[in-house]
C-alpha cells in the first residue's frame, strides 16, 4: 500500500476530494496542515511522516513554496516540485518560460519602474492590461485604456510601494470572445477543460462570478497545453488559454496549485484520481 | 457551539475537520477549526486573504 500526504493551508473542497479519492484508491492518507509544521536545518525525512509522495496544496503561494523547498531538502517527494512553483508562481518567470519554449503567449512588456512603464505605454499606445507579477483570482489585473487610469494605477503602486510593485507586466489585451480556457494537465496531459465566460466585464475568473461550461479538449487544445506544461516543468496544472482573432490559442497562465471544484462536476475524468494516481507513479519511474 | 465575535449559534457540521473554515450566519467572520474531537470543537480567527493567495 502506498502512502500519500495532503499538505494544506486551508481545507477547500479539493483537497477533501483528493483525500477521499486517495483512500477510496485503498492508499493510506495523511493531510498535514502547514501552519503548524516545523523544520530546521537539521531535519531529516525519518522525523516526519510524508509517506511516499506529498501532494502540496497550500492557497498562499509563498507559503507553498516554502515549504516545497524544505520538503526537497529532505529529498521528499513532492508534487508539484519547487521549480514548478516558482516558475508558476510568477507572472513574469511565467511568461519567459512560455516564450522561451515557443509557446504562443500574449505579447507581454516588462519594467521595473513606473517612469520606465510610462515610457513603454508612450511607445506601445494603449489599451494594455496591467498585472501585478504575484496573485491570483483577476485581483489587481486592470485594463489600462487611457493615461488618467494609467497614472492612477502607478500612482497607487507607489503608494503601496510593495515589493512586487516595482515590477510592471503590461499585456497586449488580446481580441477574443468573452471567455477563456482552462485545462486541467495532469503529467503532460490535458485531462479536463472549461470555459469560463465572462459575467460581464473582460475578466473571465470564476472567483469573480465566470460561468463554467464543459470543454471538449481538441487537438490544438491538447497540442498547446502539452507545450506549456513542459515549459513550466510539468506536474499538475491548470493552463488558461485565450482564442486570440489573430493568432488562435495563446496560453495567458499556468497555474501551480489549480483549483477543480466546478470542473469536477462535470467532467468527463475524475480529476482528483487522476491527481493522485499520478502522483504516486511519479515516485515509481 | 456560539460565534467568538459575536456570540450568534454557530453551525458545525459533523463532518467538518480540522483545518475547514466555518462563517458565522450573523457577523459573517470566519473561523478554522483547529481542533476536533468528537463534538468538541476549537475554533481559531482565520486568516485574511493574502495577497498570494490563489491558484
Amino acid at each position: 500500500m502506498s502512502k500519500i500526504c495532503i499538505v494544506f493551508d486551508r481545507l477547500r473542497s479539493e483537497e477533501k476530494m483528493l483525500e477521499k479519492q486517495a483512500i477510496e484508491l485503498g492508499h493510506n492518507t495523511t493531510m498535514l496542515d502547514a501552519k503548524i509544521t516545523q523544520f530546521n536545518t537539521d531535519s531529516q525525512k525519518n522525523d516526519y511522516d510524508f509517506g511516499n509522495v506529498v501532494l502540496e496544496r497550500c492557497i498562499s503561494y509563498f507559503r507553498g513554496l516554502h515549504f516545497t523547498a524544505c520538503l526537497e531538502f529532505l529529498d521528499v517527494p513532492v508534487i508539484n516540485k519547487f521549480v514548478v512553483a516558482s516558475n508558476c508562481g510568477n507572472k513574469l518567470i511565467m511568461s519567459l518560460c512560455l516564450k522561451k519554449n515557443n509557446v504562443p503567449t500574449p505579447k507581454t512588456y516588462f519594467s521595473f519602474s513606473a517612469d520606465a512603464a510610462k515610457e513603454n505605454l508612450e511607445k506601445v499606445g494603449f489599451p494594455l492590461v496591467l498585472k501585478p507579477v504575484i496573485g491570483s483570482w483577476g485581483r489587481g489585473v486592470i485594463q489600462l485604456k487611457d493615461n488618467d487610469t494609467a497614472e492612477a494605477m502607478f500612482e497607487l503602486r507607489e503608494l503601496t510601494n510593495g515589493p512586487h510593485d516595482r515590477i510592471f507586466y503590461l499585456q497586449e489585451l488580446v481580441k477574443r470572445p468573452p471567455r477563456d480556457i482552462r485545462v486541467i494537465t495532469v503529467g503532460d496531459q490535458a485531462i479536463a477543460a472549461m470555459y469560463r465566460k465572462s459575467s460581464g466585464g473582460f475578466k473571465t475568473n470564476i472567483a469573480l462570478g465566470a460561468e463554467p461550461e464543459l470543454c471538449d479538449i481538441t487537438k490544438e487544445i491538447e497540442d498547446v497545453c502539452v507545450k506549456a506544461s513542459q515549459a513550466v516543468g510539468g506536474g499538475i496544472l491548470g493552463v488558461d488559454l485565450m482564442e486570440d482573432e489573430k493568432n488562435g490559442l495563446v496560453v495567458h497562465e499556468v497555474n501551480n496549485t489549480v483549483e477543480f471544484k466546478g470542473l469536477a462536476k462535470v467532467a468527463k475524468k475524475n480529476i482528483p484520481k487522476e491527481m493522485v494516481e499520478f502522483a504516486l507513479n511519479s515516485t515509481r519511474k | 457551539m456560539n460565534c467568538p465575535e459575536c456570540d450568534a449559534s454557530l453551525n458545525i457540521p459533523d463532518d467538518a475537520a480540522v483545518g475547514e473554515i466555518v462563517s458565522c450566519p450573523d457577523c459573517g467572520a470566519d473561523f478554522e477549526i483547529s481542533k476536533k474531537e468528537g463534538v468538541n470543537v476549537e475554533l481559531k480567527q482565520a486568516e485574511t486573504v493574502g495577497e498570494d493567495w490563489g491558484e
